[in-house]
């Protein structure tokens, strides 16, 4: 599968070390439409490619620099190329999810891929009950997409809350765990689908705050990450037992995967 | 106007008490309101006082020299701020501060104390009570020592 050049329209940086990236065609061609909770392999030319999550669409990725190719995408400036293989993988169950009350629940740069879900949510807000947003990250600085946030904060049809691991003193939001936002979210568990997304250590306990509220494992997703090299499922590097991560995923219903991942071994 | 009484019911620590204990532990405490900036517990004095947040958010801080205050946890309504009360020496471990107006209810933890040694049934189950808090707390800091968001996956 070739990559299709794609030029970078904007440029925006959320953190420290991450960049949002907004791309658009550099030719005639394209890539096929994404959808909330796909990804695609973002290729640095001369560097690498990268599994990255479309962020918001049609084709929005938030990068982090973790490395040679994720940190050459974030130096990609206003007019570079880059190339894109893609979608792949399993989307969100938006659609599914419809007359439910939705619970997004997430952590760090694990907003990006729930950010489409969100954007999605409030475009449809009267096909879905209660909207709750749960954004942990480490500090205030490092939280994604503050000035949006803000934005969904101030509507009235939308819950958001969001606690960092440490502030200094003139930060006036919650400090805590992310978990400890679920308990007192207003939803009603037995009609909520929850959409999680962020470290894994991070989506155990929040699956596990979830179920205690009430909501049951299937109406749990989350959206695992490995590494992934071919994404079309051939080359096994993203194998999760009998899932591939690039192809079965990365969205899974949680009861379908919790096994899996009790499996230290894989 | 809801009495103390009544007000005790809506904190998670002593909801569905006995009311006869409820009655006791009314009698050992105050409505209290703090504005912005308002110090409710100071590091390293005399734990005579805990709080029952009604209403608003207190932060939970300490003071890093060269970093100044520090905040490591934040409370809110429904929750119990201080546990220093309990245990000797008595002592408050951290600062706690207002960030906005705070209605909360003030206990004098050696009323409380002293109320428990005299009716063993009440410790118990304050202690029960409190030490639930106390876990759920330990588990929040020790997740939040992994530092998650620090971790980068393997690509």
């Amino acid at each position: 599968m070739v990559p299709v050049s794609y030029r970078v329209a904007r440029r925006r940086r959320e953190t420290h070390d991450s960049w949002t990236l907004e791309l658009e065609p550099a030719g005639d061609a394209a890539a096929e439409p994404f959808a909330p909770g796909q990804f695609a392999m973002l290729y640095a030319f001369g560097k690498g490619e990268v599994p990255i999550s479309v962020s918001a669409l049609p084709l929005v990725h938030t990068i982090r620099a973790v490395g040679v190719v994720s940190a050459a995408l974030c130096d990609a400036r206003k007019g570079d190329v880059l190339g894109v293989r893609g979608p792949f993988g399993t989307a969100w169950p938006v659609e599914a999810a419809e007359g439910a009350d939705v619970v997004v629940l997430t952590g760090g740069i694990g907003l990006a891929p729930l950010r489409p879900v969100v954007h999605h949510l409030l475009a449809n807000r009267e096909r879905y009950g209660r909207v709750v947003v749960l954004y942990g990250g480490r500090s205030p600085e490092e939280l994604l997409y503050t000035a949006e946030l803000e934005r969904w904060r101030g509507r009235f049809d939308v819950e958001v809350h969001v606690a960092v691991d440490q502030a200094a003193a003139g930060w006036h939001g919650r400090v805590g765990v992310v978990t400890t936002l679920v308990p007192r979210a207003d939803f009603d568990p037995a009609h909520t689908v929850a959409m999680i997304c962020g470290p894994e250590v991070m989506m155990r306990f929040a699956v596990a705050a979830l179920q205690e509220r009430g909501v049951p494992a299937e109406a749990i997703f989350v959206s695992l990450e490995r590494s992934m090299k071919c994404a079309i499922r051939l080359c096994g590097h993203c194998q999760l037992g009998p899932e591939f991560i690039c192809h079965d995923g990365p969205v899974f219903p949680w009861d379908r995967v919790e096994p899996l991942l009790r499996v230290r071994e894989l | 106007m809801q009495t103390i009484d009544e007000l005790l019911g809506d904190i998670d620590v002593f909801r569905g008490l006995a009311d006869d204990h409820l009655d006791l532990i009314a009698g050992c405490a105050q409505n209290r309101t703090f504005t912005a900036g308002d110090r409710l517990l100071t590091e390293n004095e005399q734990a005579n006082t805990f709080y029952a947040i009604r209403h608003g958010t207190v932060a939970l801080e300490t003071f890093v020299p060269q970093r100044g205050a520090v905040t490591m946890e934040t409370l809110h309504g429904g929750d119990v701020l201080g546990w220093s009360w309990l245990f000797p020496p008595y002592r408050t471990m951290f600062d706690a501060r207002a960030l906005g107006v705070v209605r909360a209810i003030a206990f004098d933890g050696a009323c409380l104390r002293g109320k428990c040694d005299e009716d063993p049934q009440l410790g118990y189950v304050l202690m029960k009570r409190f030490a639930e808090v106390m876990v759920e707390r330990l588990q929040a800091t020790r997740l939040r020592l992994l530092d998650v968001y620090g971790q980068v996956p393997g690509r």
